[in-house]
């Protein structure tokens, strides 16, 4: 059981595909994995058994062949409630489709084993949950996951299920990437269907792949893409698959290094990891990123105005069923004036035509995915420049400026020694996945970045 | 209540205006997020953008 846990997708696929192990035992290891260590985890909200035995049962086929995964709570399974985190959507009807994404995994071949705990409506880089409770760092247990994604990064890196999926509205699959040290793709914005998925931020929000290596990162992403008419923004552009192209190298690519405000305030753990990658890849060049700060600022306006807007309704009438510590700050997001988020959004694409500039300049950056390790569960602060700050709206300072104008970013783990993981984002031009995807790969093969297994 | 800040008058007319009920135990925590996004829309207002820049509510890559 152990050993399977720990298996990439991409050898489970194999193994089923010549025979030397089926579906079904693919599966029944992963219920039994699961119900031996999600009672520590709590990564899970629920596992769709009987759906995953009827699957495996059907011989899947494809380059997901067999490979179990789960989802964020907030990406619809037919005939579930989909919670987004939140106590007040248990009352909603069961979803009746899986949303695109599960249905693109499992035409691969890949089986859906459940649903994984997320912070309330995506609003949080905890992890942290007062309905269902705080899914759990498998490298420390009383540390964070990170949010909001955090059920994903618990169940792949505590090697629960070998891919699992997210959403990233402003950094929600890269912080558990980096806290929990395994592999996460926001991809561009646009580029994965988010029809049947719980929103937070329309214009903001992305769904996307974790793994504990680049391989199955590229292999889920590749199952993944491609137009859908019903998510009205997603893209019609068809790119070739990256998978046959992880393995091109880097000769040629033009990397360059976060500076300034993407070096303000990363602690020790985070320069470290930055600099190590930064050297394994020869990169001497560092760049800024204009505006970067007012950047994050702006997305942090335009989240909770357009945040509390959605949750305008249930505010009103039900603010006790919310968590309370999303609650304060979507009560706030409701008071912000609308001038300050017109002016927000005008500066956003003011902020895109100058980073894309330095996209002619470079194809790659490469800067810190979370300025510390991950905290504590419960904790409130922690400090930043020198001072105490709030945590939640603090940890995404290093992700906010990236998503806010929908650049693709795989965030890769660098272990520490004696200590806990933390990723860099490596961060490329719109459309350009399979950059960062060769640039992971390379990193991944000279054993700069990997997965670490945690003690259990 | 002091207001120096002018928190709790932002507070109290939203409350009522968008017919939100605020406990009085979630008033502080409320507040210390209003402070926030006032200071992070400071920070987006001090930059100059011309009359004519077109907002991006929707992004295109």
């Amino acid at each position: 059981m152990t050993e399977l846990a720990w298996t990439s997708a991409s050898a489970i696929a194999s193994s089923v595909a010549r025979g030397g192990v089926t579906a079904t035992d693919v599966i029944e290891q992963t219920l039994a994995r699961i119900a031996h260590r999600n009672n520590v985890l709590n990564a899970f909200t629920a596992v769709t058994a009987e759906r995953a035995r009827a699957r495996a049962v059907a011989k899947p086929m494809g380059p997901l062949a067999g490979v179990p995964f789960a989802v964020k709570n907030l990406i619809d399974i037919a005939g579930l409630a989909t919670l987004a985190g939140s106590k007040i959507n248990r009352e909603h009807p069961p979803a009746s489709a899986d949303a695109m994404l599960i249905r693109r995994l499992e035409a691969a071949g890949a089986v859906l084993v459940g649903a994984l705990n997320m912070g309330e409506y995506a609003y949080d880089f905890t992890g942290e949950n007062s309905h269902d409770g705080p899914s759990r760092n498998p490298h420390d247990t009383t540390r964070m996951t990170g949010g909001s994604s955090g059920g994903s990064g618990g169940a792949v890196a505590g090697g629960l299920v070998p891919i699992a999926l997210g959403s990233d509205t402003n950094g929600s699959i890269r912080v558990p990437s980096s806290f929990c040290g395994i592999f996460g793709l926001k991809p561009t914005y646009a580029r994965l269907s988010r029809a049947g998925s719980f929103p937070f931020v329309s214009s903001l929000d992305h769904l996307g792949p974790f793994a504990r290596n680049t391989t199955d990162l590229a292999l889920a992403y590749d199952a993944m893409t491609g137009p859908d008419p019903d998510d009205p923004i997603c893209t019609d552009r068809v790119d070739e698959p990256v998978g046959p192209l992880l393995a091109a190298g880097i000769a040629g690519l033009r990397i360059a290094s976060a500076a300034g405000y993407f070096r303000t305030g990363a602690g020790p753990e985070a320069l470290a990891a930055l600099d190590s990658v930064a050297a394994a890849l020869g990169v001497t060049r560092q760049i800024e990123i204009p505006e970067a700060a007012r950047a994050r600022a702006a997305a942090y306006v335009i989240t909770t105005s357009e945040g509390a807007a959605l949750h305008l309704h249930r505010l009103r009438t039900r603010a006790r069923d919310f968590d309370p510590d999303v609650r304060d700050r979507l009560i706030a997001g409701a008071m912000v004036p609308v001038a300050w988020v017109v002016q927000a959004q005008k500066f956003r694409r003011w902020y895109r035509d100058a980073v894309l500039r330095l996209f002619e300049e470079v194809d790659a950056i490469l800067a810190p995915a979370t300025p510390c390790v991950a905290p504590k569960i419960g904790q409130k602060t922690f400090v930043l420049n020198g001072q105490e700050v709030p945590l939640r709206p603090n940890i995404g300072i290093y992700t906010q400026p990236i998503s806010f104008i929908g650049l693709p970013v795989v965030a890769v783990p660098v272990p520490q020694p004696d200590g806990m993981p933390i990723a860099v984002q490596i961060i490329t031009a719109p459309w350009r996945e399979d950059v960062a995807l060769r640039i992971a790969y390379d990193l991944e093969a000279h054993g700069v970045v990997r997965a670490p297994q945690p003690p259990e | 209540m002091s207001d120096s800040n002018g928190l709790d008058a932002w507070l109290n007319a939203n409350a009522a205006l968008l017919g939100i009920t605020v406990a009085p135990e979630w008033r502080d925590a409320v507040q210390l997020h209003l402070r926030i996004t006032r200071d992070m829309a400071q920070c987006v207002l001090d930059f100059p953008l011309p009359d004519d820049a077109d907002p991006a509510p929707v992004f295109h890559a």
